[in-house]
């Protein structure tokens, strides 16, 4: 489903943020991306959904050859994934229902069918009693559950996250953490990029652990 | 297909949308078009009011022929065979100065005077009735100066010409203070709409990473120019015709002291969709030019 081989990525000044990288990950996988900021977790999530293009190598998802992509055909690509950003990308000037339906906007639901979709997804992550909030009302909790809502209302069959657990309490992180497991078990793909070991531990999932852009053994 | 429409008619409603939460600016940028509009578009609307008096005179262009004291009735059939060979003439009509007087008699202001007088002052005179054009009217003139026995020739669509030419200096004055404000409000849009990108640069971000395609970002730009410069051209319709209206009052007054029924016309209905499509063109176009310079700064890393 994902597949990196010989992936590297440096960046202009000569940063070399990912090097030699081969791996695959197979449909229904639950992967973590370990490693400490600057290892290249960031980097190997953005090439995914094509907003990084590898600088050599080959990126395959679904089949698809990232880095040779053509423009327009990227939306289509993004469509079929969920992302969830380190830095959230929520937007604050609307409430929680209608980031929600930002997704839903450019597929051509109609708008009905799109509430109804937007609806559930805020209620498979809790939300729904909290649609008509503003995110900034929202706690770090309840925002990055937002998040998730917005990655999963068009159903991708790949899940990437960023660090979703970086500012959360252990509490809120374990919820969060539970309802990617929840969505690996319906058998949507999920890599979750994190530098909290203690929780990937727990979870004894498959983890590609990264140290300056090359997998560690 | 009809996804394609849904989404067109939820952009411009979403567009709709977005004017109406800011009111005030809204109303700013409509009415600075529409001032800027309304001016040529006044002008234009002027000079066609007159444009349509000067036809209605150029219609029937005469030359009045005014023959000397001394002409007598066989100078005058001569006269009058001539002036039926020349070429361009139409008709030619004889008004002898006895009919001339009766004509002013019967005019109610003028018969005391005629009354008072002791002689017939008038002279004979020769009506031409041409079919041509000024310049053609222009080509008989050195022939009929030239005739014997006339005193004065008078075109009686001279001043029509200088009218003409005149209204024709204000139709050029006018198209270039059009194409000055045609670029006027192409920069008035392209800001908005700069300012516009601006404010709503998170979710141009957000959009394009989870998927929407380039022209799904840009469509509600395109429509916001769109709109705006179509609401300008309401404006500035509204505009002139309030002032049309305004000056109408004075004009009508103006107008029965010389016993016309003079008045402004507005635009008819073909015009006003022409103006209301150029100005939203133009819209369109300012939001074109400002998306493609702006929006490729935004493109997410």
């Amino acid at each position: 489903m994902i597949s990196f081989s010989q992936v590297r990525k440096s960046y202009r000044g000569g940063h070399e943020a990912l090097a030699e990288l081969s791996f695959s990950i197979e449909s229904g996988e639950l992967v973590f991306i370990t490693g400490r900021s600057g290892a290249g977790k960031s980097t190997l999530l953005k090439l995914i959904p094509a907003i990084e293009r590898p600088t050599s190598g080959t990126v395959l998802v679904n089949g698809q050859n990232i880095g040779s992509m053509r423009r327009p055909a990227i939306p289509y690509l993004r469509r079929n994934l969920g992302l969830i950003f380190q830095d959230q990308k929520l937007l604050y000037d609307r409430s929680v229902f209608d980031n929600v339906m930002l997704p839903l906007a450019f597929t051509g639901h109609a708008r009905k069918d799109a509430a109804r979709r937007a609806r559930a997804a805020l209620d498979k992550v809790g939300l729904l009693t909290r649609e008509k909030a503003n995110p900034i009302t929202l706690s770090g909790g309840e925002q990055q559950r937002l998040c998730i809502a917005r990655a999963v209302v068009n159903r991708p069959s790949i899940l990437l996250a960023d660090e979703p657990t970086a500012s959360l309490d252990s509490a809120s992180a374990t919820e969060v953490m539970e309802m990617f497991r929840s969505f690996n078990q319906v058998g949507v793909t999920v890599l979750i990029a994190t530098h909290d070991e203690a929780l990937v531990q727990r979870l004894n999932p498959r983890v590609l652990a990264l140290k300056q852009g090359r997998l560690e053994p | 297909m009809s996804a394609w429409l849904r989404q067109h008619w939820q952009t411009f409603g979403l567009t709709l949308a977005r004017l109406a939460t800011n009111p005030v600016a809204t109303l700013l940028n409509v009415t600075v078009i529409g001032v800027a509009m309304a001016l040529p578009l006044g002008g234009y609307m002027l000079l066609q009011n007159l444009g349509g008096v000067t036809r209605q005179v150029t219609g029937n262009p005469q030359i009045s022929l005014f023959l000397a004291r001394e002409a007598g009735k066989a100078d005058i059939a001569a006269l009058e065979t001539r002036l039926k060979q020349m070429p361009g003439v139409r008709a030619v009509r004889f008004i002898s100065r006895e009919q001339a007087l009766d004509g002013l008699k019967r005019s109610e202001s003028m018969a005391d005077v005629i009354a008072a007088l002791q002689s017939n002052p008038l002279p004979d005179a020769f009506v031409l009735e041409t079919g041509g054009s000024a310049a053609e009217l222009e080509r008989l003139e050195p022939g009929l100066k030239a005739l014997p026995r006339i005193a004065h020739v008078q075109f009686d669509s001279a001043w029509v010409k200088r009218l003409d030419s005149l209204l024709a200096l204000g139709r050029t004055a006018v198209s270039l203070l059009a194409a000055l404000l045609a670029f006027g409000l192409v920069a008035v849009t392209f800001n908005t709409i700069r300012l516009q990108i601006l404010t709503q640069q998170d979710e141009i971000e957000v959009s394009s990473l989870i998927g929407a395609t380039d022209s799904f970002i840009r469509r509600p730009f395109f429509y916001l120019g769109l709109i705006q410069g179509g609401l300008g051209a309401l404006a500035a319709l509204a505009i002139v015709y309030l002032c049309m209206l305004i000056l109408n009052r004075s004009i009508l007054e103006l107008a029965q002291l010389y016993g016309s029924d003079f008045r402004l016309y507005f635009f008819g209905f073909p015009d006003c969709l022409a103006v209301l499509a150029f100005a939203a063109v133009l819209g369109w176009l300012g939001a074109y030019l400002s998306v493609s310079k702006h929006l490729a700064n935004i493109q997410p890393r």
